[in-house]
């Protein structure tokens, strides 16, 4: 196996191969057989709930021998091929399985929103389903391996759908050896709907239940996060290693209760919000003809509230599917604060806000 | 030269042209991506054929025959559109003007620059458009004239027999650095990559697959070297029948300042020359046989522009806008005859332009 993958990932087979690649080749043969991309079978769908309108799912998916694994806490890019459609989609998924090695199995839970046709689809998928991934990213992860427990707390605080890479972390804690021997109490905050929207709820309970000094706080309903509530069940919650992963309102709130806490670690849905304060001149669609005055949002969420549809992904800056042709003008990026002011280059417009007057190629 | 429409119909011709684009962008779909993989499948199986016949001798020509087929398409019908980003939209990464690399020498990165960027944004303006003549020939009576151009014939042979080659070198703008407008050093960054492309597209035709064959290595490299040639020459007939028969025209710098999307279109119309011919013709070329429809509309996925050619031609002689098209034979006797009149200076009472030379609007 080892000198098939090593012939397969060759120089020497990559030029034979060229340009279409190895991989293009050994997926006619099977469409599990990789050298460098990753691809992945679903193997299994278990439903978690039917919150009417948005049910949750988890997806087991086998990776092909390419997957190096990943560690707690991080995401993956899920390219879909829709069935009918010419148009592949690319979306971001945070892992829920605890820490994968090279080629081992993981599960990726989903919530299938309205609008949202990859969660849907995903959501309902069946086994066999082949998709395309790539390699685990993202920093959100544990900073220690589990098997060098330190002895400082933790602390995760989650809404939602966000539950799934904090539970990556406490599974993997638990599997590797983590019990309540370990001295390093860990303290789970979760947000949730209602309880029928309560995302592994039976193995929450099961967790909470046991002796391994973990602490599980649920919220169900009009609960939202507050500091008061935070500071009673972690009173030295700022000296604490947080993770905390949700919906932009509850980060928000969480941010400001850590004011500049250098322990917070933060996972978001969305890009943060941009505010007005450079919000002037015009937004130029120079593709469409259209023409919006520039409210400081990004330039995705201008072009779709002019009625446009332009390609996109993760929406939060690291997928690239959104790339985008400015022609003049600056942007700020909202998530480095960089500005640009180039012609002609190409932008994330997800996370590209105008400065002032703007021409993109949409 | 200037525009024979006044601003207002630039713009109207423009409106169309925008109309026409949007309506095909907003209809792309499966059969678009059927249709490139599909095209994809089959050079594939060129290849191989062509690559495993090199294991009979006998079969050699045939060999020869599959593998430039497959290298014609692949530069051609794939590998150019692709780096187009005609193909973007769907998403896939091996289609990606991002991430394709083709099947020759000159780098996808400096491609996309020469090509998509400056032959695609200046197409035809003098002084601009590089693709005037790769600075090696003289394809227009405004380059003015001197003895090295008296070569002219020679060097058109030399660059269609080393095309790929001469592509390859087209962003070292060589000619400039002979002119002393270019440093050497601006070329740094480019030689690695060229040579860095030159060993992988090397090891691949001249030592990999020959030595796979054994015994027949020297056959097999002399049939690879014979694809290369073939596609090379095709190529490179296609591409000056699209820029250079008699009707297409050149621009300067001047004239194309503060251009409108309007006259862009226009420009493109005027500096490019269509091919008539049969559907598998079409493929061949890459569609570059609907030149025009190319300059237009780059990125459309090039399937389209055989199915939009008759409205195109329509909008123009509806403005009155040349559109030049005519069987290959023809053009390529006026590209030839072209580069065999400008190795001479220019004569002083300068005949009315060649017989042939047609800005017919109904030819062929």
């Amino acid at each position: 196996m080892a000198l098939v993958s090593m012939i397969t990932r060759s120089r020497t087979m990559a030029a034979l191969a060229s340009p279409h690649g190895v991989d293009h080749y050994l997926s006619r043969i099977n469409p599990m057989w990789a050298a460098h991309e990753v691809r992945a079978r679903v193997v299994g769908v278990r439903r978690e709930t039917d919150t009417p309108g948005a049910p949750v799912a988890t997806l087991t998916l086998q990776p092909t021998t390419t997957w190096r694994g990943h560690r707690a806490g991080q995401y993956v890019q899920v390219g879909l091929d829709l069935p009918g459609s010419a148009r592949r989609m690319t979306r971001c998924f945070s892992i829920s399985s605890p820490a994968s090695g090279p080629g081992e199995q993981i599960t990726l839970t989903i919530r299938s929103h309205a609008d949202g046709q990859v969660s849907k689809y995903l959501v309902e998928a069946e086994p066999g389903q082949v998709l395309h991934l790539s390699q685990a990213q993202g920093d959100f992860t544990l900073p220690v391996s589990p098997a060098t427990p330190g002895i400082d707390p933790l602390l995760f605080i989650t809404g939602g759908s966000g539950i799934t890479p904090a539970m990556s972390m406490v599974r993997t804690l638990l599997r590797d050896g983590y019990d309540g021997r370990a001295g390093r109490p860990v303290t789970f905050l979760h947000y949730a709907r209602s309880a029928a929207d309560q995302i592994y709820a039976d193995e929450l309970a099961r967790i909470a239940a046991a002796d391994n000094n973990v602490t599980v706080h649920l919220r169900h309903g009009d609960a939202v996060f507050n500091e008061l509530e935070l500071r009673r069940l972690a009173p030295r919650y700022r000296d604490t290693d947080t993770w905390a992963c949700g919906p932009a309102g509850m980060i928000d709130l969480v941010r400001a209760a850590y004011a500049e806490s250098p322990r917070l670690r933060l996972e978001l849905f969305k890009p943060p919000a941009t505010g007005t304060g450079s919000a002037k001149g015009d937004l130029v669609f120079s593709g469409s003809g259209e023409q919006v005055a520039n409210t400081g949002a990004s330039i995705l969420e201008q072009a779709e509230e002019a009625g446009l549809a332009p390609a996109f992904g993760c929406r939060m800056g690291i997928c690239f599917s959104c790339t985008t042709r400015k022609a003049e003008g600056i942007v700020r990026n909202v998530l480095s604060g960089a500005e640009s002011s180039l012609p002609d280059e190409d932008i994330q417009i997800c996370v590209s806000a105008p400065v002032g007057d703007c021409v993109v190629d949409l | 030269m200037k525009p024979h429409l006044t601003p207002q119909q630039l713009e109207a011709f423009g409106n169309e042209m925008d109309a026409l684009r949007q309506r095909v962008l907003a209809d792309l779909g499966k059969d678009d991506a059927a249709y490139i993989r599909e095209v994809v499948r089959r050079q594939q199986q060129l290849e191989v054929l062509g690559r495993a016949l090199f294991y009979l001798p006998p079969a050699w020509p045939l060999a020869v025959a599959a593998l430039s087929a497959s290298k014609i398409l692949e530069n051609m019908e794939i590998g150019h559109n692709v780096m187009h980003g005609q193909y973007d939209w769907m998403g896939d990464p091996h289609l990606s003007s991002r991430v394709y690399e083709w099947d020759n020498v000159c780098p996808s990165e400096q491609w996309k620059y020469s090509h998509n960027y400056i032959h695609h944004t200046f197409t035809n303006i003098l002084g601009k458009d590089r693709d005037i003549g790769y600075g090696i020939l003289r394809m227009d009576e405004d380059q003015e004239w001197h003895p090295y151009y008296l070569g002219n014939p020679v060097y058109a042979l030399l660059l269609m027999v080393f095309f790929e080659w001469g592509v390859a070198m087209h962003d070292l703008e060589v000619e400039n650095i002979v002119k002393g407008t270019r440093r050497l050093e601006e070329n740094k960054a480019l030689h690695a990559g060229i040579m860095r492309k030159v060993r992988r597209q090397a090891l691949k035709d001249y030592v990999l697959f020959p030595a796979l064959t054994g015994p027949l290595f020297p056959l097999t490299l002399a049939g690879n070297a014979a694809a290369n040639l073939v596609r090379n020459v095709w190529a490179f007939n296609i591409i000056f029948c699209g820029h250079f028969p008699a009707g297409a025209e050149t621009f300067s710098t001047e004239e194309c300042e503060d251009e409108t999307r309007g006259h862009w279109y226009y420009r493109q119309v005027l500096g490019s020359a269509n091919i008539s011919g049969g559907p598998l013709f079409h493929v061949m070329s890459g569609n570059l046989s609907h030149q025009i429809e190319h300059h237009l509309f780059p990125d459309l996925p090039a399937r389209r522009y055989p199915q939009i050619a008759p409205e195109v031609r329509e909008i123009c002689e509806r403005y009155g806008i040349a559109y030049t098209t005519g069987p290959l034979r023809r053009q390529l006797m006026s590209v030839a005859r072209k580069i065999c009149r400008l190795a001479l200076p220019d004569r002083a009472t300068a005949p009315p332009d060649e017989p042939v030379a047609v800005r017919r609007p109904q030819a062929a």
